[in-house]
């Protein structure tokens, strides 16, 4: 089962039985999101020129076929909208049974039932009001990066964005409600902090074995939800940090996940430039920092959002770094492997 | 007939052949190539028709818009910006 990494300069295929890096595909080009689902394996690309392109390959990357790009429709003329209806950047890819999903910049979700040959606007989505107002966090933007499927009835679909909130949906997509009722962002005046639509969730991951479980990585801390996402409460016994970008969960033990906590936001690096992830395994009541393996000096790795993954054993994890650093564990982050300091920015790790 | 080129950098990711078309636009003549090259059309403008934000048009060596005209013996350079990479 291969470890796919996506970075800014390529996708890299790493060999897990033997931990090793095999020659780079589209090496130059900013691979944006991968997606191993149903045979194929998925690459978005965000080509500095020519655009957002989506490429399939059906023998694990050694033949590639470009697909059509998701599309934004034309802006409607009377439209009071800010946001450019053009695709910035694909952020993330999901796949369920025979449906695709993808995540988009500048905020929209869109939907594949041909393996990615073609892709349409969720318009239940895109055409809510609340949408008009959400912003940017990172980007230019804002931005659909985590889609959550729930693994016994694909119906339900949850999407967070930086920044808009979480939405949710129990109809396969046609209908969506504002499911971050309890997260908050002191950051913010206070009569908004709680506004459910502005909440900037940098991540997150639903637990395959509880799906009403919920972990959200949030500009503002740590959250979690036992409800199916109908409330969250803040998960105050993080540590080092509160602030941070990615996060995993178990996918047998819905009280088990890992966060890489950094330095609150103003300068985004691990505090005082020692990489560590933090582990829970009492569904956040308290956490280990786990150091053994990483750099420990002089360490200045962010891990963004899609830089942390977990295997289906729960056992093996794969971190990557802005700096280019990729590490595994094989015994659930007690220890970590370096198996490259060198790989160009990295943006997203994933276990096929 | 219009020459468009395109830029040796664009080879990398799709093909895209120069050719001479007839128009009189620098948006017919573009138009004109992707009806036989349709492959190349999402690389040169996004969604909504309008030029990428990275990509630049020449016309006989001057920066040029879609709308500009173009002479019989024009020749159309599309290349990339030095921003964007």
């Amino acid at each position: 089962m291969p470890l796919y990494v996506a970075t800014r300069k390529g996708l890299f295929i790493v060999d897990t039985r033997r931990w090793s890096l095999a020659r780079p595909h589209f090496l130059g080009d900013p691979v944006s999101a991968v997606l191993a689902h149903d045979g194929a394996l998925y690459a978005a690309l965000n080509l500095g020129h020519f655009g957002v392109k989506l490429r399939r390959s059906e023998d694990g990357g050694e033949h590639w076929q470009e697909l059509a790009a998701p599309a934004y429709p034309a802006k409607p003329e009377d439209s009071a909208d800010k946001t450019p209806w053009k695709l910035a950047q694909i952020w993330t890819l999901e796949g369920a049974g025979d449906t695709l999903w993808a995540g988009t910049i500048p905020g929209g979700l869109f939907r594949s039932r041909d393996r990615g040959e073609s892709w349409s606007l969720v318009r239940g989505l895109w055409d809510r009001k609340e949408r008009t107002e959400w912003f940017g966090g990172g980007y230019d933007h804002p931005g659909i990066h985590s889609i959550c499927i729930h693994p016994r009835d694909a119906r339900q679909v949850s999407v967070a964005v930086s920044c808009g909130g979480v939405w949710q949906s129990g109809d396969g997509g046609e209908t969506w409600r504002l499911a971050a009722k309890g997260m908050s962002a002191d950051y913010f005046p206070p009569e908004r902090k709680h506004d459910e639509n502005i909440q900037d969730v940098h991540r997150m991951v639903q637990s395959p074995s509880r799906p009403d479980v919920y972990y959200a990585q949030h500009h503002n801390g740590v959250f979690r939800s036992a409800d199916g996402a109908a409330s969250w409460q803040e998960v105050t016994a993080i540590a080092p940090s509160k602030f941070g970008f990615a996060t995993a969960v178990h996918p047998k033990d819905a009280d088990t996940a890992w966060f890489v906590p950094a330095d609150k936001d103003e300068r985004r690096l691990p505090l005082e430039a020692k990489l560590v992830v933090a582990r829970t395994r009492d569904g956040g009541q308290s956490f280990e920092v786990l150091r053994r393996g990483l750099p420990q000096e002089h360490a200045y790795d962010l891990v963004y959002r899609h830089g942390l993954a977990v295997d289906e054993t729960g056992e093996r994890l794969a971190m990557g770094s802005t700096t280019g650093g990729l590490w595994i564990s094989e015994d659930a982050g007690d220890s970590w492997r370096c198996l490259s300091s060198h790989l160009p920015p990295i943006y997203a790790v994933r276990f096929a | 007939m219009p020459r468009v080129v395109f830029t040796s950098h664009l080879q990398r990711h799709v093909s895209a052949a120069d050719c001479k078309v007839s128009a009189t636009t620098v948006a017919a003549a573009l138009e004109a190539v992707f009806r036989s090259q349709p492959q190349a059309r999402g690389y040169v403008l996004d969604e909504q028709g309008e030029l990428r934000k990275h990509v630049f048009l020449f016309v006989d060596g001057r920066r040029a818009a879609l709308t500009d005209p173009v002479r019989a013996e024009s020749a159309i350079h599309v290349l990339q910006a030095l921003t964007g990479g």
